[in-house]
């Protein structure tokens, strides 16, 4: 990010240490400033993770602490012993992003590729036709009756994947730029030569010399379908079709609605013995879990991605 | 046929799946618009529901609501436009300082950390320190220093501030590396001539950095004002625990689109306030593309 020139690096380097030497004070306080500001990021799920790992008499006698009178792993036992449906709702989760993030890359770049093509004749009827859909919708209502009453979704895998998620006309607009400013046109030009036609071209030459920006978009898109809850709590009643972000909304809400739920016949017992406070924590760091293990991975390309999205190519 | 057609039409046949769908999500529910002015009941349909002219529009705004919802929308946003504004570029500014590269990614992750976060885990979060019985403030705080109990989730009064401060700590970290990405983007010959000259580091901030990315700040508020209409719903419906009591100060147009749709099934009034949305935020985003274009035409959206 930082693009320096080779020339200036000695004047610069001389510079940088005779500041270090000027502010280290005004540097130790920026450090403060910035260790504080990371505590308010992680000290919040780190009260949560606690809490699930916390036994629950002590949660009920002293309430949520960062240093509970005694460890315990009862919430996570709890909802092992119930794994079916978390297993489910980390299925459709997965099954959803998966397909949803793929299929949109796909559709998404069959669309953008021929908005980048300076010979196409339709190219600016098309991108005025994608870039309307960013000013104006018709609002929540008409929206929903067309993928209840004319689609009939509700209650099917469709509606996780499809309504809003699967296309974002920004997006489109951020792969054209990329195709028409990264992909030099003589290319093209000289695969159709050579015989390859407009299929050929875009997957053989055009797609993997965007890799960037796929990843790029492609990475918002699995966040957008990872952490969705919205298209459940609109279109899902049926409680097999439960996503994790959706199963964590709903325990929050209600805590009852892990238990009133269960296959197992012994309700009365279980509601009995639940260490309910400390479940809804683990449900969350459940939940949490998968982003914040991957984050580290992805992390240089997230802001890699933020960057491009920002500055619009 | 006409040829070119025929020349193209594999690029026609490419971009056929993208159009359909932008059809469906986006273009149906436009024309949709009309429930507005329907009486509609499931029955009859979209077409056999008899007209209403105006009379939902009536109901609106005649209601209490209406002035709520609308003053509610546009006060958050407008707070967490200057609020986040002035937070984020402190923290671009402050980060662009630290002179160890290490150290500078360390924070930079994780304060975009909660970017990542969904909102139904946000909602936790919150609870984990609000809860009335359990939470860490009444627990872990009040308790210790010998104050009453507060129960945040039934007193409207305390949400401003609970959903400016929420709303900053999940989106400051994504603002601040878009400003800290346009300061890396300064060619840094500005800053050698400046050192050349004298300037210590408050005024290379002041006279270089801060008016080389102005575009860019004006670009992404001016986006944001664009999009004043409009709510976070996971902020409003989630962290607030759709809790009623609260909604004096966490009613916001799109949750009362949406229980009105969905929880009381009030579709007129609903779709009523949805087109109100709509056409009021296309309104405000075609204005401010047009000023967007005055400051910097290069960013312009359009």
């Amino acid at each position: 990010m930082n693009a320096r020139s080779n020339a200036a690096v000695p004047l610069q380097r001389a510079s940088r240490n005779r500041i270090r030497e000027n502010s280290s004070a005004a540097q130790l306080l920026i450090h403060v400033f910035f260790v504080l500001a990371c505590a308010a990021c992680l000290v919040p799920l780190l009260l949560v993770a606690i809490v699930s790992l916390s036994d629950e008499r002590s949660i009920l006698a002293n309430g949520y602490s960062f240093f509970p009178e005694a460890f315990s792993l009862d919430a996570y036992r709890y909802l092992l012993g119930d794994a079916q449906r978390l297993i489910n709702a980390y299925g459709i989760s997965i099954l959803v992003t998966v397909v949803g993030t793929l299929t949109s890359l796909l559709i998404s770049s069959m669309l953008a590729y021929p908005l980048s093509r300076k010979d196409f004749p339709q190219r600016n009827l098309l991108a005025f036709f994608v870039f309307f859909t960013i000013l104006f919708n018709g609002g929540l209502v008409p929206w929903y009756l067309v993928y209840t009453n004319l689609f009939h979704m509700k209650d099917t895998l469709l509606a996780l994947l499809v309504p809003n998620l699967l296309m974002n006309g920004f997006y489109i607009l951020i792969m054209r730029t990329f195709f028409s400013t990264s992909i030099p046109d003589s290319l093209i030009e000289s695969a159709q030569i050579d015989g390859a036609g407009e299929w050929r071209t875009f997957f053989r030459i055009v797609l993997p010399l965007s890799l960037p920006v796929l990843a790029t978009i492609g990475l918002f898109t699995t966040l957008g379908y990872w952490n969705d809850w919205f298209n459940s709590l609109v279109f899902i009643y049926d409680t097999r079709l439960i996503s994790l972000q959706y199963l964590m909304t709903k325990t929050l809400l209600s805590i009852q609605f892990l238990q009133s739920n269960t296959q197992n016949s012994n309700i009365g017992k279980l509601l009995s013995e639940m260490p309910t406070e400390t479940v809804r924590m683990a449900m969350a760091i459940i939940g949490i879990g998968p982003i914040v293990l991957a984050y580290p991975f992805f992390q240089k390309y997230l802001v890699k991605g933020l960057t491009v999205g920002a500055v619009k190519g | 046929m006409p040829r070119t057609f025929v020349k193209y039409r594999s690029l026609w046949i490419m971009v056929l799946p993208g159009l359909i769908y932008l059809l469906i999500n986006n273009y149906l529910p436009m024309f949709g618009t009309i429930i507005a002015f329907k009486d509609f009941n499931y029955t009859d349909g979209l077409w056999g529901s008899g007209w209403a002219g105006f009379k939902n529009f009536q109901f609106l705004f005649t209601t209490q609501d209406a002035y709520i919802i609308t003053r509610n929308t546009l006060l958050y946003n407008a707070v967490f436009i200057v609020f986040n504004l002035a937070v984020a570029l402190t923290v671009a500014l402050l980060l662009n300082e630290i002179r160890k590269r290490f150290l500078q990614n360390v924070y930079q992750s994780v304060l975009l950390l909660p970017y990542l976060i969904s909102f139904s885990i946000v909602g936790y979060l919150v609870y984990s320190f609000l809860s009335m019985e359990y939470g860490f403030i009444n627990s872990g705080v009040l308790k210790k220093l010998g104050l009453p109990p507060i129960s945040w989730y039934m007193e409207a009064k305390y949400w401003p501030f609970i959903l400016v401060l929420v709303n900053a700590w999940k989106y400051i970290g994504y603002s601040s590396v878009i400003y800290l990405a346009a300061i890396a983007g300064i060619n840094h010959e500005y800053y050698e001539a400046a050192r050349i000259d004298g300037a210590n580091r408050w005024k290379q901030m002041t006279r270089i950095t801060l008016p080389l990315i102005r575009p860019v700040v004006i670009v992404m508020t001016l986006l944001l004002v664009g999009r004043i209409f409009y709510a976070d719903f996971g902020l409003f419906y989630q962290v607030t625990m759709n809790t009623g009591i609260l909604l004096p100060t966490t009613n916001v147009i799109d949750t009362y689109v949406y229980r009105a749709l969905i929880q009381t099934g009030d579709i007129g009034m609903s779709s009523a306030a949805g087109l109100f949305q709509s056409v009021v935020g296309f309104l405000l985003v075609f204005s401010v593309n047009l000023l967007i274009r005055k400051v910097d035409r290069e960013n312009a959206l359009f």
